[in-house]
């Protein structure tokens, strides 16, 4: 489990890890921090924020030092081992240890225990991939899994855990600057032949943007309309105050949402939304491409309309005359005409057998439990899957003397995303923001806990609460970000994105804490 | 394996180091090797669980109770959650959950035994001399009735017992208190007769030394043993018709086959010594007379089924006992007789003392196992059986005291002229638990087949040559006899025919004027205290037939409650998980149909 | 080393239940096959997604050779087997067990299911004696927070909430039996507060609660004010929002409001249990 506190992010997946566990399975745990799923592992490995790619290529050469490598699938299944070998080398015990902070002894140990393991597992969440290398985080990791050959097959594999319960279906509908439903490309031309014919319009196969790209050109004023739905850019973006700003140029915002959220308030025009989850018909896509359908429970309150009603009449305030009013399975069925993966799952089956993991090309077809299975066939079908020689990258936002703290922040059980949804409850557990901190920080800062310190970053500086944690390395600060009308957090987290996916470093930023000797002076 | 939070309570620093004793064998659940490398995980806490209830021990010893700080600090250690550990904890009469006002806690036995020579007036001028008293079930120490349990703090807990003929006073149990060291006088009635088999070296061996045990043909059982190997050890047991001695006679032989049959390690050996049916004391006697017995007996046991790991799970009310069998557990590690390598063979085998904490339930084999393992005392349902999945989960054979110091005559005898002893299939000798109106108390050994009458007229018949009552067979969980029964052979066959049960050879007499309405509800309160608490038949049963026995001591008058007795009896019988709410009512029951009720009428 | 294990067929045995003669597979329990052959057994402390605890004993049958009735939830079934599962002793047994249940616990508030069983046996509990008179478990409800009600006096202990809580879903261990006999009771550590203890509101004990001990306190209320009606409930399943693993959620509305939130025991992703969000996280719904 790397980069990931599931027993808090994903509770009921984490139920299955525990079923494992008490089989026998064993866990490593990879995290910054000791995290309440890290206390339920057989070891944890505490390494320093952004040296994911480090200690994957420790790992690595350790397990192909140790001659643990699966050399038959290897050969047969991947490509590029050798440079890869090559690319790894350098990364001795020694070395990997001085760059992680993890002792020699722990990585020979994760080595041993994952190349040797009959099936095995590496699943991660945000704590891979919002860094600037998250793409290259998650390359790095694929790389054991080939080594070893523990892909495609029943209980082995790789496994991204989403935060949301339809980022997977988003993805999968071709909410993608360059993908239509169904992962294809929008470049083909056969395949937008396709859609055109379906769907009765024309569209061109140039890539849209992704999110960073969206606030560059909104800097730029290349994008000068921007239509928002069920997102709160306004409290999620990192360095959250040049997001706002990007925001405020616009000429016009539309913000289609449940609740008036920070960004909803900047917009020019508000659609209201039934929920996504109790107050509409559809399906959502969960992290295991499980299509599953939901279904409105309760009708959405004043003049909320369901999402594709909305969209469907704004299709015709444009001037479209084909659209029509679709209902959700009018177009679940449209769909599985255009996406071979979905094609078998019609509305019934998705009635009766609760759910169905794509691919599932046909009605006979009982679905997928796990992909990447043609890596073990002799000779294997298709491409080899090949090795990726990443490189470490350290944080974009360097540690200093001037800002000497690593910041990073997280989840925790009872609470999601900006607490829009789950602030609604009164929790027994809840805490609120704070900013947890080494009891050997909090001495050297001469704080105490429940103490208000001043946080400062390269972008922005807020007051916070102080709470000590004994178990949390020296240097590191964790916070969550679940009440930005507390704790404005964004303000300090890092602007830098990866390049590859456009995903921002919420997971590293540099600040420092500073003691606020009277009040009076704040 | 948990989401392990504590409470802010700290321990005191003889808690701590207490904790830290225990566990530094093993070492704590998780182990900072580096600030950026922690082991831990589940197989850690599982390997510690067992040492849970030694940790409850220790707390309550060092500081007169399980104190949350005290508690949560050995869940720290152990990797235990603190709900769960206390619920053990809460399990037991032995362990506290009030800061204690004294140092001192007597228990004092007011059961069917004690409570005819005067327990309820000793309860009474003890509180009133100022200490803490707690009524309590059977000592097992009913020869020597009315007896005390002197629970104390930071100290060897100690046994107060009424001696030569004189009832035990609240000033005795002072004396006691103050000397300290007192261990009561064993009194075997038959000490040094050619006779005896099992109680051969009671009361004749200096208990505390192995060379004197080895002097007197101690060991030779162990050695041939070896000689022999394993198969032919089992065969001999089987040969000799040896049944468990435990109450459900189960025949030795064939459970120890089973066990060695298996293909699973690692195998365990268990010797179940919690012996607190009320009324029973032999066990007790053979430990405290005779221990290396016991340990050897153990070893042969392990060595025949395979097994490499012994556990004496010792009844928490017997610190002589502890004090004995530990002491030979030591001896024999000294002088190669435990360890690796026994006698010089090819055979290893260890022992681990366990004691109890007050819980009669805990003598239900898988009760016992799950009280080593560090969960509550709570039965768990049969099949699987013990000889499948034991101790841990694993291959485990489980037996009585009584019946495994059998096997050391039965190697020296063989098997097939051990069998010889006895009647058809109730083969050897048996220990008798004499207690009540008899003129000389105690344990006597027999051989099966010896009439009802004369195991009584053996033990000088009864007190003051009054008429007999009644006789409580079998203890708590067996049967009331009258006298028409003296002419019943005391064997399997014959008190299975007449519908009663030797049990734990438990032959408590009560004269024509005890008060045996008084006895019966007493019972039916034993019960009603000893259910674990686990199915609802028992749970609730033995509360509804107590507050039946109550209503009747009260009102002389059953009225319609005779009825709903039988149903609750047929019910946990029928339905019950073990062998507690299988035997609740039968005393009750037969006090009601042999009319032992009736003259309060 | 890319062929996966699987494990040999499980064969077939025959048993014989109620006079009928029937296949299962081995290792099915006896009440798997009742299930099967449409044979209405009662239980309480089974459910489909716990390891069976075996300690209500109302779903005790009759099996041919055992000395004693034997419970049907974890018992597997043996080829062969003679089973009578409404015989004289099984429906004298699974009686009294329900009159002692009830005249020691309030079981008012329990599920349709185990209402209509205590109908079907006659349940009269009376002659066990006035509950002023006898021992009960009379306690006032421990309402500690402004989600959980345990209301002890409807507690059967039937363990389930403890298995939740514990090995079989949340290893949170939270709650565990305490004392002993009549005494055992479902406790906290030195029965602290459940905001105290490591309770992490995943409400999955209330979830397996068949009594009404263990209820939210929005239902807690409701039935307190009386305007719980669950006769008018719709219960509608769709997906939780709150993370990527696509926990079903039903959700109980009356009035158009939601008023509970559970989800099916038989569905692969959760075995019927969820987190507090997904238990609690609806509240924005009405607002």
């Amino acid at each position: 489990m790397w980069g990931s506190n599931a027993r808090e992010a994903h509770p009921i997946y984490f139920h299955h890890v525990l079923k494992g566990l008490s089989n026998g399975a064993k866990m490593w745990a990879v995290d910054p921090r000791r995290t309440s799923s890290a206390k339920f592992a057989d070891a944890w490995l505490g390494l320093n924020v952004g040296t994911d790619i480090a200690l994957a290529n420790g790992v690595a050469r350790e397990i192909i030092h140790a001659g643990l490598v699966n050399e038959e699938f290897i050969e047969n299944a991947t490509e590029g081992y050798e440079e890869f070998k090559a690319h790894v080398e350098p990364w001795t015990l020694d070395i990997t240890s001085e760059v992680t902070g993890v002792p020699n002894e722990a990585i020979v140990d994760l080595a041993h225990g994952y190349a040797t393991a009959p099936t095995a597992q590496i699943l991660w969440t945000l704590g891979i991939t919002e860094h600037h290398t998250g793409v290259d985080n998650v390359l790095a990791l694929s790389n054991l899994a080939l080594l070893t050959g523990h892909v495609g097959r029943p209980g082995s594999g790789l496994v991204p855990l989403r935060g949301q319960n339809n980022v997977q279906g988003g993805g999968d509908m071709g909410a993608l600057p360059n993908k239509l439903p169904g992962f294809q490309d929008v470049d083909d031309d056969n395949i937008r032949a396709r859609f055109e014919k379906t769907w009765k319009a024309e569209f061109t196969g140039e890539h849209g943007l992704n999110l960073t790209e969206m606030f560059e050109a909104m800097g730029q004023d290349t994008l000068r309309a921007v239509w928002v739905i069920g997102e709160n850019p306004a409290d999620s973006e990192a360095d959250v105050k040049h997001a706002r700003a990007m925001l405020e140029r616009l000429e016009i915002l539309v913000v289609q949402d449940v609740f008036m959220t920070r960004t909803a308030q900047m917009a020019d025009v508000v659609f209201p939304a039934a929920l996504g989850w109790a107050e509409s018909d559809g399906t959502a896509t969960s992290s295991e491409r499980r299509v599953q359908r939901i279904r409105a429970a309760v009708p959405p309150p004043g003049q909320a309309k369901q999402e594709i009603e909305i969209i469907s009449e704004m299709a015709k305030r444009l001037g479209s005359t084909t659209w029509g009013n679709p209902t959700p399975q009018e177009l679940w069925d449209e769909l599985r005409t255009l996406s071979p993966m979905h094609g078998g799952m019609s509305w019934e089956r998705l009635e009766t057998e609760g759910g169905i993991q794509w691919p599932c090309p046909d009605e006979d077809h009982p679905g997928s439990l796990f992909l990447h299975g043609r890596l073990w066939e002799r000779p294997i079908s298709g491409r080899r899957a090949p090795f990726s020689c990443v490189e470490h990258r350290p944080p974009v936002d360097e540690l200093t003397d001037e800002f000497p703290i690593r910041l990073t922040t997280g989840r925790v059980l009872d609470s999601y995303n900006t607490g829009v949804q789950s602030g609604k409850f009164d929790s027994p557990i809840r805490s609120g923001d704070a900013l947890e901190i080494s009891s050997e920080d909090a001495l050297t800062l001469n704080v105490v806990d429940g103490e208000t310190v001043r946080v400062s970053s390269r972008r922005g500086s807020i007051l916070m609460r102080v709470k000590t944690d004994a178990e949390l390395q020296v240097g590191l600060a964790f916070t969550t970000f679940h009440f930005p009308e507390l704790v404005d957090i964004n303000q300090l987290t890092s602007d830098a994105t990866d390049s590859k996916s456009g995903t921002g470093e919420f997971k590293a930023a540099a600040i420092k804490i500073e003691k606020i000797e009277s009040m009076a002076n704040v | 394996m948990s989401d392990l939070k504590f409470g802010t309570e700290e321990p005191t620093a003889e808690e701590k180091t207490a904790i830290d004793e225990l566990s530094s064998e093993i070492g704590p659940a998780e182990i900072k090797l580096d600030e950026r490398f922690v082991v831990g995980g589940r197989t850690r806490v599982k390997d510690r669980r067992r040492l849970l209830l030694p940790a409850l021990h220790e707390l309550q010893n060092t500081a007169g109770w399980i104190s949350p700080g005290g508690l949560n600090y050995a869940c720290k250690v152990l990797g235990i959650p603190p709900a769960e550990a206390y619920g053990v904890a809460t399990f037991y009469h032995l362990f506290s959950h009030e800061p204690p006002e004294v140092k001192d806690l007597i228990h004092v036995c007011d059961d069917v035994a004690c409570r005819l020579v005067g327990a309820e007036t000793l309860i009474k001028d003890l509180k009133d001399s100022g200490h803490k008293v707690k009524p309590s079930p059977c000592l097992g120490q009913c020869e020597r009735a009315p007896s005390v349990l002197i629970q104390r703090t930071n100290k060897k807990n100690l046994t107060a017992v009424a001696e030569s003929n004189n009832s035990l006073t609240a000033v005795n149990v002072e004396q006691v208190l103050t000397s300290e060291t007192v261990t009561p006088q064993m009194t075997l009635p038959q000490k040094g007769s050619e006779n005896l088999s099992l109680l051969s070296r009671v009361g004749v061996v200096n208990p505390e030394s192995i060379e004197e045990y080895v002097k007197l043909n101690g060991y030779d059982a162990l050695k041939k043993a070896l000689t022999i190997g394993p198969d032919k050890v089992i065969e001999e047991v089987t040969a000799s018709k040896l049944s468990g001695r435990g109450g459900a006679a189960f025949p030795t032989g064939v459970k120890w086959r089973a066990v060695a049959d298996q293909v699973g390690r690692p195998r365990h050996l268990v010797c179940n010594a919690d012996e607190s049916e009320p009324g029973t004391f032999k066990d007790r006697t053979i430990m405290e007379g005779d221990p290396f017995a016991v340990i050897e007996a153990m070893t042969i046991a392990g060595f025949s089924i395979g097994a490499e790991q012994g556990w004496l799970y010792l009844r928490g009310e017997y610190p002589v006992a502890a004090e004995r069998l530990e002491n030979a557990i030591r001896e024999a590690r000294k002088n190669g007789f435990l360890g690796k390598n026994i006698a010089g063979s090819e055979f290893n085998f260890d022992i681990q003392l366990y004691k109890g904490a007050g819980a009669y339930i805990c003598g239900e084999e898988t009760a016992l196992f799950n009280s080593i393992e560090g969960f509550r005392g709570e039965p768990r349902n049969k099949p699987p059986f013990p000889t499948t999945h034991g101790l841990f989960g694993e291959p485990t054979a489980i037996n009585n005291v009584e019946t495994l110091v059998n096997v050391l005559s039965i190697l020296a005898l063989g098997g097939d002229k051990y069998a010889m002893q006895g009647t058809g299939n109730s083969t050897g000798t048996r220990l008798f638990c004499l207690s009540g109106r008899v003129v000389n108390p105690g344990v006597y050994e027999h051989p099966f087949g010896v009439t009802l009458r004369e195991v009584i007229e053996a033990a000088g018949g009864v007190t003051d040559s009054k008429k007999i009552k009644a006789i409580l067979l079998g203890g708590a969980a067996g049967s009331f006899v009258t006298s028409d029964h003296l002419d019943l052979p005391m064997t399997l066959e014959d008190t299975r025919e007449a519908g009663v049960s030797l049990g734990s050879g438990v032959v408590m007499v009560f004269d024509e004027s005890d008060d045996l309405p008084d006895t019966v509800r007493r019972i039916a309160q034993f019960f009603r205290d000893e259910s674990c608490g686990q199915c609802v038949p028992c749970r609730v049963g033995t509360v509804r037939q107590e507050e039946v026995l109550a209503r009747f001591t009260r009102n002389a008058s059953f009225d319609t409650d005779e009825e709903l007795l039988e149903d609750l009896s047929t019910v946990m019988k029928d339905a019950s998980i073990c062998g507690l709410g299988h035997t609740a009512s039968g005393a009750v029951l037969s006090a009601i149909n042999l009319g032992l009720l009736e003259r309060t009428l | 080393m890319n062929e996966i294990p699987v494990g040999a067929p499980r064969s077939q045995i025959e048993v014989q239940i109620d006079g009928k003669q029937v296949k299962a597979v081995e290792g099915a329990t006896i009440l798997d096959i009742c299930q099967k052959e449409g044979i209405d057994t009662p239980t309480l402390c089974w459910a489909e997604n716990l390891t069976p605890v075996n300690v209500c004993r109302v779903c005790v049958v009759e099996v041919e050779g055992s000395r004693t009735l034997v419970p049907s939830c974890s018992r597997p079934a043996e080829d062969g087997m003679v089973i009578s599962t409404d015989s004289e002793r099984v429906r004298k047994s699974r009686k009294l067990v329900y009159e002692l249940l009830d005249s020691s616990v309030d079981m008012d508030r329990s599920t349709a299911e185990v209402k209509e069983w205590m109908e079907h046996y006659e349940v009269d509990s009376s002659r066990m004696g006035s509950k002023n008179e006898i021992a009960t478990v009379a306690q006032p409800p421990k309402i500690q927070d402004s989600l959980y009600v345990r209301d002890y006096e409807r507690c059967i202990l039937c363990y389930k909430c403890v298995e939740a809580c514990g090995e079989d879903a949340q290893y949170t261990f939270a709650i565990a039996t305490a004392g002993r006999g009549f005494d055992a009771h479902i406790s906290t550590e030195f029965d602290v507060s459940l905001p105290d203890s490591a309770c992490v509101y995943c409400g999955n004990c209330i979830g397996v609660c068949p009594t009404g001990a263990l209820v939210f306190k929005t239902e807690h209320d409701m039935r307190e004010e009386g305007t719980w009606n669950e006769e008018t409930q719709e219960v509608t399943t769709t997906v939780c929002s709150f993370c990527g693993v696509g926990c079903n959620l039903e959700l109980h509305v009356q009035d158009e409001k939601i008023v509970k939130v559970t989800s099916p025991a038989d569905h692969s992703v959760t075995s019927g249990h969820l987190c507090i969000k997904g238990r609690f996280g609806w509240q924005h719904v009405q607002s």
